[in-house]
């Protein structure tokens, strides 16, 4: 039986119609198009599916999607304004903290959750806040580079 | 400063805005009209007979639309290497490990393919299984394959000058053994496939591979299909370290599906599955002897290795040569003698990572290396820097050195990381090590035996002027291949960066052998390379007839026409460009020529621009069986100092501080030379500290997922130093060649000799987990 809800996604409102069982990730890859939002093990232990549920930064791929009715989700093509990217997204492309590139939306929203509550961190913080996020390319130092580079 | 406009320097990645938004396309990210989805059925067994396989009760099940076995899928045999085709795509009459592939389903769902799959009854007979090294090599054991008696894969036996007499006159000999664990590629991104084939029977499988090139062999071969009827495209892949660059059982079956239904056909691996298909660094077994003189000259090493394969071959003949063969270099070493055996188990199939065949045998030696420095007294960097190759060096097994920045290595190593003041002073539990390596820079031959070029490139130019584009099949996989092959045709041409468009991993694009064996900055690029070069020459060649200027004096330089022997009058080609673009606001206003202007003025009188480039190494190694293993046009070479703080009672040990310098010969692109130097740095920190694939004694993956199988975090990792140092290499395009691979291989030994700093443990066995450190610091306690 599939149940109808409500929630917004980057600015935008949708009314869908999904499983139970469907998970957040699948509902923004597969019904809603948004692939930015990637899929590394759909176990919760990756951080390549994370995203913001009212902010918060979570494994979209442990989240059923009626859990986020009539809430507020933001994924990697939501960063972008009119006015260009998002200073964590221009970091990541200066500082080369991108190699294959499928941690980075996971990554950067991980990194917006902690600038948006804590706009300068300190490296410690960085590392925490990313250390749910798994890099097997990068070996996370320009990634943290990136970061505090968007923090200035 | 660097002469180079465009090289050398810290451009950002071509395709990291596509990457920072969401917008790069991986292979899941992907479908196409009435797409089905496959899923596979795999043995729950490590060694059976196949008595009977029943997919009627699948067939039926409604969604489903086709149920394959190797009734449909034919008995080809495939592999990696010709001389070890031991695959076929379905098992028949034997599965060998938990994994074994033995059916496929076709449905139009995954959850529907995955119900059929549970639908598919099949009659085992079970048979013993061998899952370690010990028990598939001894007497009786069960086997296999009949085809390679006592479970043995391959084996190499090597000498090159007399290492027992060697050992006899050596003043100090030193014997270890040593080993390592299975490893998992843990990339991010699972692979996946989709297979498409058009009415006329020609075939298209999009797949998240890092070798299109071996890849679209595989399948026409299985397949019974024409090469050029097979198109093999890479989207973005989300990392590969080796595990993707052979084809593997999704794809094969995705393709045959697809052939059977007519309509394209996903298939994705689960991240259970990818530990199942493997693929990765096998477990090696090491036994070492090296014999010294007084003085630290290195004599002779005596080796013994012993690999566990899991239950095929493939990238392994390869990998049990270079577990002997890259320890021929970076140090003088006249006496070499190797004996290694792969070994077949039940268990799934080891393959090539990152660092291919060398990284535990480099980590058992440079162990060693710093125990004979310890006992002759002196330090572990004087000892190296006394056995050091020199560029022009060639080792004793014929691998030569034409360029080596290992003393540049070692020296900037030393002096950031402060050595002279922390070694042997650090208060106890802190530690510092220090080790090296080196790595080819592609394989010499490809892994079938052929006269193919290693890669093909065509550089374009847009008919309209201004625009390069360039094309070949090489795997850019997350290294930044493509950025590097751009600016290498944007340097080559004299334009800038933004004037280049790179397209890539299609197999309609030509040969290229594909990402691995850290070949293609120095083989693609010099492909490319030649191939900007030709098209610069058609260019000029244009302007001299038009301008009536010998095409020898002039050059093209950031985007502009040079004129050496001063100005020339180039009003009549600005005019004309001018009057062929009426109405657009961008007409050229510059007091020079502009390339664009030129290489319209070019399509004007020749038609498009079109300039080819191609590159094979030419003959190398000597004459002895397995010579071409660890042969290379070139190698990188690295030194690495590493700080730890051990805790003492736990045994958990925190890495502190990497040190890393890197010979890459001349960076293409500097920050992602120092990403790869970065990536590598992390993925053997990992391997040492953490990374073992585990198995219960039914052959079973235990820590099949990426909580259990813990990889290195942002809470783990230290702050990197990444060094480059530049050595020009005369055989790499602008000087250059690896750093991928090269990079990791000093980590694990840096790192245990840092532990042995702080503990005064030497520990032979990985990984270096708290528990490990722990009972060995108990142990060393009990014995005082
Ligand atoms: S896909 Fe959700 S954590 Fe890995
Ligand atoms: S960039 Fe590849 S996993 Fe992070």
């Amino acid at each position: 039986m599939k149940q109808l809800i409500r929630l917004t996604v980057n600015d935008r409102e949708y009314e869908v119609g999904v499983d139970p069982n469907t998970t957040l990730v699948d509902l923004l890859r597969g019904h809603l198009g948004l692939t930015g939002t990637k899929k590394g093990c759909d176990l919760g232990d990756c951080g390549a599916c994370t995203v913001l549920l009212d902010g918060k930064a979570v494994n979209s791929c442990l989240v059923l999607a009626v859990q986020a009715g009539d809430r507020t989700v933001q994924t990697i093509e939501g960063l972008e304004t009119a006015q260009g990217l998002h200073p964590l997204q221009q970091a990541f492309i200066e500082k080369g903290a991108i190699q294959c590139g499928f941690c980075s939306s996971g990554m950067i929203l991980s990194a917006k959750e902690l600038l948006d509550r804590s706009p300068h961190p300190a490296e410690p913080e960085i590392r925490r806040a990313i250390s749910g996020n798994l890099c097997r390319c990068t070996g996370y130092q320009k990634i943290i580079e990136a970061i505090k580079d968007a923090a200035r | 400063m660097s002469d180079y406009q465009v090289i050398n320097s810290r451009l950002p990645r071509l395709d990291a805005p596509a990457k920072a938004t969401g917008r790069a396309v991986f292979i899941d990210d992907m479908s196409f009209p009435g797409m089905l989805h496959a899923a596979l059925l795999q043995s729950p067994l490590p060694h059976a007979h196949i008595v009977r396989i029943d997919t009627s009760k699948a067939e039926r099940l409604p969604g489903v639309k086709a149920v394959i076995t190797a009734k449909d899928a034919g008995l080809v045999r495939y592999g990696v290497s010709p001389a070890r085709y031991d695959e076929t795509v379905f098992c028949h009459d034997r599965v060998r490990y938990v994994g074994d592939e033995i059916a496929a389903v076709a449905a139009v769902d995954a959850e529907t393919a995955e119900e059929a799959v549970g639908l598919i009854q099949v009659d085992y007979e079970e048979l013993p299984a061998v899952l370690t090294i010990e028990a598939a090599m001894a007497e009786g054991a069960p086997q296999l394959h009949v085809e390679f008696p006592r479970n043995l894969s391959a084996e190499v036996h090597q000498e090159f000058g007399n290492a027992a007499d060697a050992l006899k006159a050596s003043d100090l000999v030193k014997t270890t053994t040593f080993k390592n664990k299975r490893q998992d590629g843990a990339f991010l991104e699972p692979p996946g496939c989709i297979a498409v084939f058009d009415l006329d029977g020609r075939l298209t499988l999009h797949s998240s591979t890092q070798a299109p090139h071996y890849v679209q062999r595989t399948v026409a071969m299985v397949l019974g299909l024409p090469v050029g009827k097979v198109r093999v495209v890479k989207p973005y892949v989300g990392g590969g370290f080796g595990i993707k660059a052979a084809a593997n059982t999704g794809e094969l079956a995705a393709c045959l599906l697809a052939r059977k239904t007519g309509k394209p056909v996903k298939f994705n691996y689960s991240r259970e599955q990818v530990f199942m298909l493997c693929r990765a660094r096998h477990q090696f077994v090491h036994r070492m002897t090296t014999g010294v003189k007084k003085d630290g000259t290195l004599l002779a090493l005596q080796h013994e290795c012993y690999l566990d394969g899991g239950a095929y071959s493939s990238f392994g003949i390869a990998t049990v040569y270079y577990a002997g063969s890259l320890l021929g270099g970076p140090y003088k070493l006249p006496n070499m003698k190797y004996d290694g055996w792969r070994v077949y188990t039940n268990k799934p199939t080891c393959g090539a990572q990152r660092g291919h065949g060398g990284v535990a045998a480099r980590a058992a030696w440079e162990q060693q290396l710093d125990m004979i420095a310890e006992e002759l007294g002196m330090d572990p960097i004087d000892l190296r820097l006394k056995n050091m190759m020199q560029a022009g060096d060639v080792t004793c097994n014929d691998l030569n050195m034409s360029s080596l920045g290992m003393r540049e290595c070692i020296e900037a190593v030393r002096n950031s990381s402060d050595w002279a003041s922390k070694k042997g002073r650090l208060p106890k539990g802190k530690g510092i090590g220090m080790a090296c390596g080196f790595f080819v820079s592609g394989a010499g031959y490809p892994i079938y035996r052929s006269d193919t070029y290693h890669c093909t490139a065509t550089v374009k130019l847009a008919e309209d002027g201004g625009t390069v584009q360039v094309y070949s099949a090489s795997a850019e996989i997350g290294q930044g291949s493509d950025t590097a092959f751009g600016m290498i045709a944007a340097e080559t041409l004299g334009v800038p960066l933004d004037s280049v468009r790179v397209m890539s991993g299609d197999t309609d694009f030509g040969v290229d052998l594909g990402a691995y064996s850290s070949r293609q900055t120095l083989m693609t690029g010099h492909a490319v390379k030649e191939a900007a070069e030709a098209a610069k020459r058609q260019v000029l060649d244009a302007l001299a007839e038009e301008l009536k200027v010998p095409a020898a004096d002039m050059d093209i330089r950031e985007g502009r026409i040079v004129f050496k022997n001063g100005p020339v009058d180039f009003s009549g080609i600005r005019n004309r460009y001018i009057k062929e673009h009426r109405g657009w606001s961008d007409s050229p206003q510059e007091d020079f020529l502009t390339f664009r202007e030129a290489s319209r003025i070019a399509y004007l009188a020749k038609g498009t621009i079109v300039g080819t480039g191609k590159y094979k190494p030419p003959l190398l190694g000597g004459k002895f069986k397995g010579a071409a293993v660890g042969t290379s046009p070139a190698y990188g070479c690295s030194a690495q100092v590493v700080e730890v703080d051990v805790d003492l009672e736990t045994g958990r040990i925190v890495i502190e501080k990497m040190t890393d310098a890197h010979d890459c010969g001349r960076a293409i692109n500097r920050t992602s030379v120092e990403a790869q130097m970065e990536g590598s740095l992390a993925m053997g920190m990992g391997e040492a500290l953490f990374e073992e694939v585990k198995f219960d004694d039914r052959g079973r993956v235990i820590n099949c997922d990426l909580a259990e199988y813990k990889l290195v975090t942002a809470l783990d990792m230290p702050p990197v130093e990444a060094i480059i140092v530049e050595s020009d290499e005369p055989n790499g395009p602008f000087g250059a060649k690896e750093v991928g691979e090269g990079a990791i291989m000093p980590t694990i030994p840096a790192i245990l000799n840092a532990v042995y700093d702080a503990t005064g443990l030497r520990i032979h066995e990985l990984p270096l987990t708290s528990e490990r450190v722990q009972a060995a610091l108990k142990a060393a306690r009990a014995k005082k």
